[in-house]
């Protein structure tokens, strides 16, 4: 009987872990955000139907990146598990904690004990009754939750599009200068500056202030096209600074024709 | 659900696995006791005196839509035992049943619908088609004829805006899961017979959404005053009869204070001609 080789625990987890690191940079940025009226989820994702950001209770949302099939998987999982609770007990039982906790533990099993861990990292974020009171959790490909303040990216060049982000990131600001803030950050994937259109972008809100019990609605079509607009304008004219200084790069002319 | 404390540090399979969207299957799988028809009842009983009895409910269609309504009372036996019970409830945004029959095992009936409505368009990332709503809940119905036939009948009525044929459209049900469309006008429950030959009357192809809701509730109201498990408008307790509305813009409750003026309307005028409107003999 042949022995396989022996493999340190560390180096096995290294392994997993920069395999899962390198299957998330390899596509494109999510990211969220929290605005004046609830929490803004902006993905670039071409595709009409195979979602990045869905809805898994009333005031609770879901963002992924990476691999499609096992962020479903996760995603399907959490709708299941709110559903079961909220049935069993009320609807205001089901919190963005418990999912993030479960999802945690699942990734967790999931990447100490299978060969292959998943290459995916998740956020699930719940608007309160105030903006205080919002949870976005990240969940990363080993279990780990970080309680995150404000916004976050994930996938594709995280880290520069968090830079991008961090320059123009208002909790208080608009919808539509949220979004505007947001598209900034993800045409700074890659180092690049992409052009991204509502086309290729996914936009989905969780608000507040919404009259039904779920707060969830995706922001599509025409209605994505004026926000952008609108955005964009709303940056474009104002006077401060620090803008005026970010747009002195090849996205000045476009803020320019907006506003 | 045993499977979820075997420490293998992760949720049930039923959670995990692709498949199904069906809440109910879900539930089924996972926790079955919480599912509303899943009883054993011992044989040769009947308990059907344990919960009280939810009565009339009526539906009319419009040229927009489709208006739903029902009385406040709820009866076990010779006593009322609710006054302001709703039995009317919105399952998604172009759909809404409301319950006659067995009232405990009914809400229960109504919010599992409701749950897998949403469940599967959350799922799914779209909603069942209205037939899909209909047949779905034909299928819960029939998981409940064991306790039908110990005496827990339950009875829905759903009504849903048809948004591919644009249209508003009424499914009434049998104790089996017969599935059954009604055009133009229902109603279900004990003063059924009495709102129906109301609605007969007063139903006409080309009446506004108000127009509608008050044809609701005259027929109610002529329920209301044959048979004794339906209650009117309670002008002083200010209890009246719930009106919900469905059209191409999606799911509406008409607001206390509409509902109000409407069946003031309709009682004060009852004082005058206390069998409600004529209708023209030829």
């Amino acid at each position: 009987m042949s022995m396989p080789f022996y493999v340190s625990p560390e180096q096995s987890m290294k392994d997993k872990a920069d395999y899962a690191r390198k299957g998330i940079a390899r596509g494109r940025s999510a990211v969220v955000l929290q605005y004046d009226g609830g929490i803004l989820f902006v993905a670039d994702n071409i595709s009409r139907t195979l979602h990045k950001i869905s809805e898994l209770y009333d005031r609770i949302a879901f963002a992924a990146v990476g691999r499609y099939n096992e962020f479903e998987n996760l995603r399907q999982m959490g709708v299941r598990l709110a559903d079961v609770r909220g049935y069993a007990y009320d609807r205001s039982d089901v919190s963005g904690r418990v999912l993030a906790n479960i999802y945690a533990q699942t990734l967790g099993t999931v990447f100490s004990e299978s060969a292959k861990p998943w290459e995916v990292e998740i956020v699930v974020a719940e608007v309160g009754e105030d903006a205080a009171s919002d949870q976005i959790y990240r969940i990363t490909f080993d279990g780990s939750v970080v309680d995150e303040q404000g916004f976050l990216a994930m996938g594709g060049s995280a880290e520069q599009v968090t830079t991008a982000l961090k320059e123009r990131f208002d909790k208080d600001a608009s919808l539509g200068a949220a979004l505007s803030a947001a598209v900034h950050a993800l045409r700074h994937e890659n180092g690049e500056e992409r052009d991204l259109d509502s086309s290729g972008l996914e936009v989905a809100v969780l608000e507040r202030g919404r009259h039904e019990h779920r707060k969830f609605r995706r922001v599509t079509g025409d209605r994505l096209t004026s926000l952008m607009q609108e955005g964009s304008a709303s940056v474009g004219s104002q006077p401060s600074q620090d803008s005026a200084q970010e747009e002195s790069g090849s996205g000045s002319d476009e803020q320019q024709n907006g506003s | 659900m045993s499977e979820a404390f075997d420490g293998g540090g992760q949720l049930p399979a039923a959670f995990m696995n692709p498949g199904t969207s069906s809440f109910t299957e879900l539930l089924g799988a996972v926790a079955p006791d919480l599912l509303p028809t899943a009883r054993e009842l011992p044989q040769g009983t009947t308990g059907s005196h344990l919960t009280p009895e939810a009565t009339t409910i009526v539906a009319l269609t419009f040229p927009n839509g489709v208006v739903l309504a029902g009385d406040r009372r709820a009866t076990a036996g010779n006593v009322i035992a609710n006054r302001d019970m709703d039995k009317l409830y919105r399952t998604d945004e172009f759909s809404a049943i409301a319950i006659a029959g067995a009232a405990g095992v009914g809400i229960e009936l109504a919010k599992l619908f409701q749950v897998e409505l949403e469940h599967y368009e959350k799922m799914e990332g779209r909603s069942l088609s209205l037939e899909g709503k209909a047949n779905r809940l034909a299928t819960m119905i029939r998981g409940n004829l064991p306790m039908a036939l110990q005496g827990f009948v339950v009875l829905p009525l759903l009504v849903g805006y048809d948004t591919d044929r644009g249209q508003g459209r009424i499914y009434s049900y049998d104790p089996v899961g017969g599935r059954y469309e009604e055009h133009d006008f229902h109603s279900i429950g004990s003063g059924a017979v009495y709102a129906r030959g109301a609605l007969k009357k007063l139903f006409a192809g080309d009446l506004s959404e108000e127009d509608a809701a008050v044809a609701a509730i005259q027929s109610l109201y002529d329920a209301a005053d044959d048979d004794s498990a339906t209650g009117g408008p309670d002008l002083h307790r200010g209890i009246y009869p719930l009106v919900d509305v469905i059209t191409e813009d999606g799911h509406r409750r008409l607001p206390e204070e509409d509902v109000a003026r409407l069946a003031t309307a309709v009682v004060e005028e009852r004082a005058e001609r206390p069998d409600g409107p004529r209708a023209p003999l030829r």
